[in-house]
């Protein structure tokens, strides 16, 4: 960190506090990590934590638990804009192919009709619409959960390869600025959050 | 953040009426009788002016109420057969708008009774001289053709009723049989809906101009009807919604699913619609694009663009967001507009048999349109205040409170 060669050797108080953030920056876990035996009590932890006011926690289930996204209080997906931009980036693209290749580029005589035949080309306009908006929404998906990723500190947990069948996992960050290491454990544990530990980032 | 789902779950205790009170009824009934009567005297009036001219406007009124009367009971019948728990209130509403295909089989004397008019192409004397129609005789020849209509009217009308009864039966025993017998009869209806569906719009619209032929006809009309069934069904979800009812069953989530079931159709309807015209129009057989040749001439012309925006484009970028789908206004709007297009579609297919070269609007056409809306707005209002909002002991009334959009 930029501030830890300054405040060596200093003895100041704030110097200290410097020095004390700096360990604690550096020992700081990823995140505490615990988990549940149904999803009921899972959406109960996540409603509870979210009217606490944490912001950064995240869910881990064998399964799509419906509404789940609510009870995090996650902010509705931003994906169908890029889906949107995907499509009519795909329809510019292929009323700007049709338009040069049968008009500009190669004028033919086919069938009769119009150099520029709108309705032999919609297919086209169609088709390449929807190729685009699948690849906006199948790409976009991949970056805006950062994927690929082969590790994640959450996989530190001793359980957590039942994430993937039969226990649900919740993990509180300590980016989070609510998170306190002592009163977020407790409030885990109230909550009934099985084997508690600390991740490392 | 919406806590919506725990609380319609949890809540079953909410307070709310199972039916529709008496004066808000009675005011309905009213005002819809009201409408049927002036559309009556003007059908009359039209009649007695030009009956040739009022029984194609008469056509296509008629046609109007009976396709969204067929969309409905298309959504019936899809609910039973998929086990849809989002749509049980849905469906006691769909019950509802399909109660006219009874209705309709007195609606249709005034088509039977001008049909040598409407179908004069193969009805009137010179057919038997037409190498075309001559071949046709065994399938287009009067006899047969109100045999066929006798058939699907009567089809239609007992599977409305049989779908519509057997639900008002669970209201009062909640026998779960009931639903599985109609899960049951859903899967052969769904069959004998789609046959006569098809063959009731070859006959009924396509053999308006006898020489045209188009397998993917009754797709077309289909698309159409299920849309307009939609509209007429967002319309009295956000009206009862306004009004204070099906607080227990119905939320924002349900006008949401009808939204964007209407636009899908909306969609289906120009895939079906594009598929008919693309393939007359690359392969320029003349007694196949005559039939789209007649509906470029004179006005016809904009009445086909305004298919093509109003009917598609339009629609489709207004109706892509969830916010206007979530949105109580702009779901009605998009609704009424819908409706009003598929009558636009409906005058397009039926009216240049006679209108040839151009539209010519007249007060008749409005005539032929108001008598038969009035007709399926008093069913309708019949039917909602004569019984409850919704299945009142449905087997899946829980899950539907459950209902939410991802």
């Amino acid at each position: 960190m930029a501030h830890t060669e300054s405040s060596a050797g200093s003895a100041t108080p704030a110097a200290a506090a410097a020095v004390a953030a700096a360990v604690d920056v550096a020992t700081r876990p990823f995140a505490l990590v615990g988990h549940f035996e149904s999803p009921a009590q899972l959406y109960r932890a996540c409603e509870t934590l979210r009217d606490a006011g944490y912001e950064h926690f995240d869910a881990h289930t064998p399964f799509p638990v419906h509404g789940l996204e609510r009870a995090m209080g996650l902010p509705a997906s931003k994906l169908p804009w890029v889906v949107l931009c995907g499509g009519t980036a795909g329809l510019s693209l292929a009323v700007w192919l049709a338009y040069y290749s049968q008009e500009v580029w190669y004028r033919h005589n086919i069938g009769g009709k119009e150099a520029f035949a709108i309705p032999s080309l919609i297919p086209i306009f169609f088709e390449l619409t929807i190729l685009l908006s699948s690849f906006a929404a199948f790409f976009g998906l991949w970056a805006m959960n950062k994927q690929p990723e082969f590790f994640h500190p959450v996989m530190q947990h001793p359980s957590f390869h039942r994430a993937s069948d039969d226990l649900f996992f919740i993990a509180v960050e300590a980016r989070d600025p609510k998170y306190d290491p002592v009163a977020t454990r407790a409030l885990l544990e109230t909550l009934g959050t099985r084997e508690l530990a600390e991740v490392a980032p | 953040m919406s806590h919506a789902p725990e609380v319609l779950g949890d809540a079953p205790d909410v307070a709310d009426a199972e039916r529709l009170d008496e004066a808000t009824g009675k005011k309905l009934v009213k005002v819809a009788g009201a409408v049927a009567a002036l559309g009556l005297l003007l059908c009359i009036a039209a009649y007695a002016t030009d009956a040739k001219r009022f029984a194609f406007s008469y056509l296509t009124g008629f046609m109007w109420v009976v396709t969204i009367g067929l969309g409905a009971l298309f959504f019936v019948i899809l609910q039973h057969i998929t086990k849809a728990g989002w749509s049980v209130a849905a469906r006691r509403h769909m019950e509802w708008v399909s109660a006219i295909l009874p209705v309709a089989i007195v609606l249709a004397i005034p088509v039977i009774l001008g049909a040598h008019d409407l179908y004069h192409h193969w009805m009137g004397p010179q057919a038997a001289s037409d190498p075309i129609l001559v071949k046709k005789v065994a399938w287009l020849n009067p006899g047969f053709f109100y045999a066929r209509l006798a058939i699907y009217f009567t089809l239609w009308a007992t599977l409305a009723w049989w779908f519509a009864r057997t639900s008002r039966k669970q209201d009062e025993s909640g026998d779960v049989e009931l639903t599985h017998s109609m899960q049951r009869v859903s899967a052969p209806s769904v069959l004998l809906f789609a046959l006569s569906l098809s063959f009731g719009a070859f006959d009924i619209l396509m053999s308006l101009a006898p020489h045209w032929y188009s397998t993917i006809f009754g797709v077309y009309i289909f698309a159409g009807s299920v849309v307009s069934a939609l509209a007429v069904l967002a319309l009295i979800t956000v009206g009862l919604q306004g009004g204070g009812w099906l607080k227990r069953v119905s939320t924002v989530e349900h006008q949401h699913d009808v939204g964007k079931l209407m636009f899908a159709f909306t969609v289906f309807w120009a895939y079906i619609g594009f598929s008919q015209f693309m393939l007359i129009w690359y392969a320029n057989m003349p007694e196949e694009t005559i039939w789209f040749h007649d509906r470029w001439q004179g006005s016809w012309k904009a009445v086909s663009l305004t298919l093509l925006f109003g009917h598609f484009i339009v629609p489709f970028c207004f109706l892509l967001s969830r916010h206007v789908k979530r949105h109580k206004r702009a779901l009605v709007a998009a609704a009424i507009w819908m409706l009003a297009m598929h009558y636009v579609d409906l005058y397009w297919m039926i009216m240049p048999t006679l209108d040839t070269g151009s539209a010519h609007p007249s007060w008749i056409d409005l005539a032929g349109l108001l008598g038969p809306l009035g007709v399926l707005a008093l069913v309708i209002a019949c039917k909602a205040s004569r019984g409850p909002l919704y299945p009142l002991r449905d087997p899946r009334l829980a899950e539907t409170r459950r209902h939410v959009n991802l």
